[in-house]
């Protein structure tokens, strides 16, 4: 069984005792332990069931590299699911459930799945799910989704809060293990800025588990000395919890920092994603023990030779009462000796190598353990828990030698460094064969914006396993990263180790039926026999046989699968490792939650949401708002009982018989000034703003050099040298930007500057056949037709007031558009609302707006354009200017296709029936294309019932456009016959203007 | 997420503060201008896999819009100059030329 | 003429630090080349001095930053607006510019505390630890755009007017107790 050991544990304190639960027991832990260790503790090995077989499974690591025990935490509002027990720290009340199984974690009927499991190799999925097409559908979609997954995602909004924060620095260093502090020491002692991340809660990584002797010093102390040091250097910052997810270009890099993952409603956030700009990089995050394959190399109680050391030293926690090693190298030798150490029983060690001589075996031999060389594990006894092992040769086919009674197994197959974060951008890698590992390729780093190295790997990270080969390397590394002065590195006693011998499979000639059930990717279930497969059935490249098999597509991303996988492969494809190279690492090193990249993005504050200075009164006059950008706009008021369609009819109807105010705010308004601002406009628009006179308006068309409609807008000249250009609410910041690039960009030696008043002022359109007396309720200004004709404005007060009144009309009706400073803004609008009362002015929203323009005929960006449609088709060659050699367009609008008379064109459409035409509806023709699709010969751009006419109405581009007028056409109507409409002039109300011009 | 400098307020911006304004040093062709002069003007682009000029306005900061050479494989950064450079500046050709011997040149 | 109002009703916050909405202040836009022939001694007129690129230089009650190199930002109290408008309209006389009221079209913080550095910390992609005092920096706050400096006991912060709410509430979840970065 596994259990608490009476002495020892470095990470935890035994007077703190916490309480937790899993899956409804509530069991006892120390502060300090992680929640596996803790698990462990109470003889819990079993954790979890894999993802495709549903195989019992325990921890296997004691990091972050943990495939297989993964929980649900908390719940409600607040459940995690997927989350490591290995790198879960242990609080008082913290509640875990095990996942990925049904009904229960000891009782799971999925493990069916395990048993056929001959009948799931490698490429299932894919092999199985194409045909018939119907039961994807039907059968295997609805199986799978409740066979397989992982934890369930949460129901709930999440309780939590996150945020985000900006961090910069000279150096950051990844890892707070002794290469980390060293290589910061370094960086630091010139007075770069450092930054020290550890994503564990403690410094220090193995070394102190290792026993390694440092400076004179046990390496716990010399860990604890060098962060006093650099916690009194004002230019370093250290953080714990703080994972660094990824490096990307230039140097940015991201960070999850646990704030209060295991302080939960202390009122402090519960993550922080760092966003953090390094100059350079030190990776010093250390490396991963390898699994070995050998049959049961799954069953709960086998472990990484590492991880079972970790549980022993730092959380005196026993995997086992009898271990057997099993390894390929000195260092699990260790593991050996400290559970010698704690009482515990080794039974064996199991080292594949033909000799072990070197000092730690020696040592090990001296503790009276046995030592089998030459040998492998032949299978792993047990299923929901190790019972035992079968000893075999490993040059040989896997028969037993002998059977040894244990309850945990330590495996080691030697170490890979964690090269992530010098891949990410694009750092390369050597295959170094003295140590079967990949390590950074120090010719070939990942470079930033000068074109130097970006990211300096440090220690174990950079192939330096052994702590004084590391302490010199991350010395150096630290000083290179900070440009700075080298200092002289800490000191670490050398132990002699000898070489590993790479073993990909135990026993070397193992049987089909051994390597299916030696498992490489232990939470998708890949097996050696799978990746075998794959080679055989011709996947060659490393990268498609990662997909056809999901190995390392697992959330621990291959940690303790990848190197394996791709020896196996090399192997199957009788090639060497490196020829088969590596998986592409991408960020982030470990999952970071969803909640921390959102940050405070969320809410209130899930983006920003624009408001007009009249938005609380539009709020308060029960408003339906509609997204315009990020512009909410009022779509329509409801009073009383009406649904949206009444209160739009009332608004027009009440607009058009008395009078109506609609916040027109968010259109655009910039400010166009300077001895060119004529001419520079004449470019903009299609028509001459040049000619325009002083207090008068103009209509006009933007375009871009493509020749299509951009945008439109109502154009004013203020003074001699001074314009100002309405743009559609979309368009402000678009044009403006627009403007800006021509004139910076081509034209800088012409004299204009722009400038963006789009929030300076509040606009209120009043419209209606009572407009012009509402006016002269407030007084103060002539707004009589004399003295401000249509397309004319006048600047003066209303109501005491400062405000521009334009005569221009998107409604069609006798119509001002007042402008007045924001500040003002909601006062002159409840200054217009009390005086007009009496004549019944009400306000109408966006959908009335645009229903009274289609009444009108007039068009809209984005309803009749689409970025394919130039002014020509929708009947505006009124507003270009043939006089003009040169506009933004012109020459785009020359190009054949755009000349043609082919091209559909506008026009407005009467049902017969009355009835209104579908959105989107297209125009058929006769005929079939060549897909067999009916043939069309035009679309509805803008279709609405029309309170006003009491019918539908529509506007169209349909080719040969008005010359058609009267034909009678037929639009598509999902699910129903073609809606026939008669094609008429798309100016339906007040065709003469005398309206508008009154 | 790149950094680049502006040369206007010599801010050494975040790509979150730029937007992006794609190939520099494009020749205008307007009316008169020959379908091809058009089609290359509007359409044909380069797409180097190298050394490659850009337009990047600095929109979050001064609003400006300049030049940028910049390799598109390395991200390295030869330099940023103002937009308004019919060319781009002979020292940063020079340490462009020195820094990839087989450019063939900006045009 | 009632007065005018702040876009966000002059709210107030406080947490590990101490945000407020103050304003309306009177601000100008004044586009013109450093070059232009009256330039310095159009912002003598306005008691104002000319500011280095990206700096502000604050003089009481009035300020006057570089927004960009033929951009400046001036500011006064509200009511001055219309007087300082004339009175570069004068000495700018037959000089290429451009000055207009932008008052209204923006919304105005103040970010004060011992942290009040964080609170910036937490939302521009901008090394606050190296801002200088005097430094006007035009940057991001989350995802709308922004200018802010440090002065006296803090920061000044201006926005649209439009967002004004999503400022608040961006420097509200920013500032909340409990959230300092350690």
């Amino acid at each position: 069984m596994s259990t608490r050991l009476s002495k020892g544990g470095r990470l935890i304190d035994r007077a703190q005792a916490v309480e937790f639960s899993f899956n409804g027991k509530r069991l006892r832990g120390f502060a300090g332990d992680t929640l596996a260790a803790s698990l462990l503790a109470n003889d819990q090995m079993l954790m979890g069931r894999s993802f495709k077989y549903h195989r019992a499974r325990g921890a296997v690591a004691s990091g972050a590299e943990e495939p297989n025990a993964l929980v649900n935490l908390g719940r409600g509002a607040f459940l995690e699911p997927n989350q490591r027990a290995t790198t879960t720290e242990t609080f008082d009340g913290l509640e875990a459930q095990s996942q990925n199984h049904w009904p229960s974690l000891e009782m799971d009927i999925g493990v069916v799945n395990n048993a056929l499991a001959r009948f799931l190799p490698g490429g299932f999925y894919y092999k199985t799910f194409i045909h018939p097409r119907a039961a994807w559908k039907h059968v295997f979609e609805p199986i799978i989704r409740k066979a397989a997954g992982l934890g369930p995602a949460p129901k709930e909004m999440d309780g939590d809060r996150y945020e985000q924060a900006y961090a910069f620095c000279d150096v950051l260093v990844a890892g707070g293990g002794i290469a980390g502090l060293q290589a910061a020491l370094a960086a630091a002692a010139d007075g770069a800025r450092v930054m020290v991340l550890e994503q564990t809660p403690v410094w220090g990584g193995r070394a102190p588990v290792d026993g390694d002797v440092i400076d004179g010093m046990a390496a716990d102390l010399w860990v604890k000395t060098a962060v006093q040091a650099l916690e009194g250097m004002p230019n370093v910052t250290l953080r714990t919890r703080c994972m660094v997810a990824g490096v990307y270009d230039h140097g940015y890099v991201l960070a999850e920092d646990r704030v209060a993952d295991h302080t939960p409603g202390d009122g402090r956030p519960k993550k922080r994603l760092w966003r953090i700009r390094a100059k350079r990089i030190v990776a010093a995050t250390g490396a991963l023990e390898r699994p070995l394959s050998f049959a049961g190399n799954d069953v709960p109680g086998v472990m990484l030779a590492s991880a079972v050391r970790d549980y022993v030293v730092n959380w005196a926690v026993s995997p086992g009462d009898r271990t057997v090693i099993v390894t390929n190298n000195d260092d699990a030798y260790r593991t050996a000796i400290a559970l010698k150490e704690a009482g515990l029983s080794v039974p064996c060690i199991v080292d594949a190598r033909a000799v072990a001589n070197g000092p730690l075996p020696t040592q090990a031999r001296a503790l009276g353990i046995r030592v089998e060389t030459g040998k492998g594990i032949a299978k792993v006894k047990g299923t929901k828990r190790v019972t035992g092992v079968t000893l075999c040769m490993q040059a040989g086919e896997g028969a037993g030698l002998e059977d040894i009674a244990c309850d945990a197994v330590a495996m080691s197959g030697g170490w890979s460094p964690v090269v992530h974060l010098w891949s990410h951008c694009g750092g390369k890698l050597t295959w170094d064969d003295a140590h079967a590992m990949f390590r950074p390729d120090a010719t070939r780093p990942p470079i930033s914006h000068d074109g130097l190295a970006m990211v300096y790997p440090a220690g174990a990270a950079n192939g330096a396993l052994k702590a004084a080969e590391a302490l010199v390397d991350a010395a150096l590394a630290g000083a290179s990263a900070a440009w700075a002065n080298p200092i002289a590195a800490a000191q670490a006693d050398m132990r002699e180790e000898a070489a590993l011998e790479p073993v990909w499979i135990m026993p070397q000639g193992a049987s089909y039926k051994l390597r299916a059930k030696m498992w490489l990717d232990y939470q998708n279930d890949v097996k050696v026999s799978d990746v075998q497969l794959a080679a055989r059935e011709g996947y060659e490249s490393v990268e498609h046989t990662k997909r056809y098999t999901t190995l390392g597509m697992a959330t621990d991303q291959g940690k303790l699968s990848n190197i394996n996988g791709l020896a196996v492969l090399a192997g199957a494809l009788n090639t060497d490792i490196p020829n088969v190279g590596t998986t592409t690492f991408r960020p982030p090193y470990t999952p970071v939650t969803l909640g921390a990249l959102a940050g405070e993005a969320r809410g209130e504050i899930f983006q920003p949401l624009r408001r007009s200075p009249i938005h609380a009164w539009n709020e308060q006059a029960n408003a339906y708002f509609e997204p315009v950008g990020l512009w909410r706009r009022p779509y329509c008021f409801p009073r009383g009982g009406e649904n949206h369609a009444q209160a739009i009819e009332r608004e027009i109807l009440n607009t058009r018989i008395g009078v109506g105010m609609l916040d027109a705010s968010t259109l655009g308004k910039l400010i166009v000034k300077g001895p060119d601002a004529g001419r520079f406009l004449d470019m903009m628009y299609t028509n001459v703003m040049s000619s325009l006179g002083i207090g008068k308006c103009r209509y006009g068309l933007m375009c871009n050099e493509n020749g299509f409609l951009s945008d439109d807008g109502v154009v004013v000249r203020l003074a001699e040298d001074t314009w100002l250009c309405h743009t559609t609410t979309g368009g402000a910041d678009r044009i403006h930007a627009h403007m800006e690039d021509w004139l910076q960009c081509e034209w800088w030696d012409w004299q204009v500057y722009v400038a963006n008043v789009t929030e300076e002022y509040a606009q209120i359109a009043v419209a209606g056949p009572k407009a012009r007396a509402l006016l002269e309720k407030l007084g103060g200004m002539d707004v009589s037709a004399e003295a401000l004709p249509f397309m004319s404005f006048a600047e003066g007060t209303l109501g005491g007031l400062p405000v521009r009144a334009y005569r221009i009309s998107f409604s069609g009706e006798l119509s001002y558009e007042l402008a007045v400073p924001a500040s003002f803004g909601l006062e002159l609008w409840e200054k217009l609302v009390a005086a007009g009362a009496d004549l019944g002015v009400m306000p109408y929203g966006t959908e009335a707006m645009h229903i009274m323009r289609a009444e009108k005929g007039f068009i809209m960006i984005g309803d009749e354009t689409d970025g394919t449609v130039i002014p020509q088709d929708l009947n505006l060659g009124w507003a270009i200017s043939k006089k003009k050699a040169d506009y933004l367009g012109k020459r785009g609008q020359e190009r054949s296709y755009l000349a043609s008379a082919d091209r559909w064109t506008l026009a407005g459409f009467e049902t017969l029936d009355g009835s209104v035409i579908p959105d989107g509806a297209y125009i058929i023709a006769a005929g079939v294309n060549a897909n067999g699709q009916g043939n069309t010969q035009g679309r509805v751009t803008s279709t609405y019932y029309s309170p006003t006419l009491k019918k539908g109405i529509a506007m169209g581009l349909i080719k040969g456009g008005l010359a058609r007028a009267g034909e009678v056409v037929e639009f598509t109507k999902l699910g129903a016959s073609p809606v026939k409409a008669r094609i008429v002039d798309p100016v339906f109300y007040d065709k003469e203007g005398a309206k508008q011009n009154g | 997420m790149l950094t680049l400098e502006c040369p206007y307020c010599g801010v050494m911006a975040d790509e979150t503060e730029l937007s992006p304004g794609y190939e520099a040093h494009l020749k205008r062709y307007g009316p008169g201008s020959s379908d091809e002069e058009f089609e290359a003007y509007m359409f044909a682009r380069k797409n180097p896999k190298g050394v490659h000029f850009e337009r990047w306005r600095h929109a979050y900061g001064c609003g400006k819009w300049f030049l940028a050479a910049r390799d598109t494989a390395t991200l390295e950064v030869f330099g940023t100059y103002p937009a308004q450079s019919s060319a781009p500046p002979q020292d940063l050709q020079d340490k462009i030329k020195a820094k990839r011997p087989d450019w063939k040149g900006y045009k | 003429m009632a007065n005018p109002v702040a876009p966000w009703g002059n709210a107030q916050f406080d947490g590990f630090a101490k945000v407020t909405e103050i304003g309306p202040l009177g601000m100008i836009t004044l586009r013109a080349k450093r070059d232009v022939a009256g330039l310095e001694a159009a912002f003598a007129a306005l008691g104002l001095t000319l500011p280095d690129p990206r700096r502000i230089v604050i003089a009481g009650d009035k300020a006057a930053g570089w927004m960009s190199p033929d951009e400046y930002l001036l500011i006064l109290p509200y009511g001055a607006v219309n007087d300082a408008l004339a009175s570069l309209a004068t000495s700018l006389a037959g000089q290429h510019h451009l000055a207009a009221n932008v008052s209204d079209a923006r919304a105005v913080f103040r970010i004060e505390g011992d942290k009040a550095d964080q609170v910036l910390k937490k939302i521009a992609p901008v090394d606050i630890d190296t801002l200088a005092v005097g430094e006007l920096r035009r940057s991001r706050a989350a995802q709308v755009a922004a200018a802010f400096w440090k002065d006296g006991q803090g920061y000044t912060l201006v926005c649209f007017r439009s967002v004004a709410g999503y400022m608040m509430g961006l420097l509200s979840h920013s500032a909340t107790s409990g959230s300092e970065l350690v």
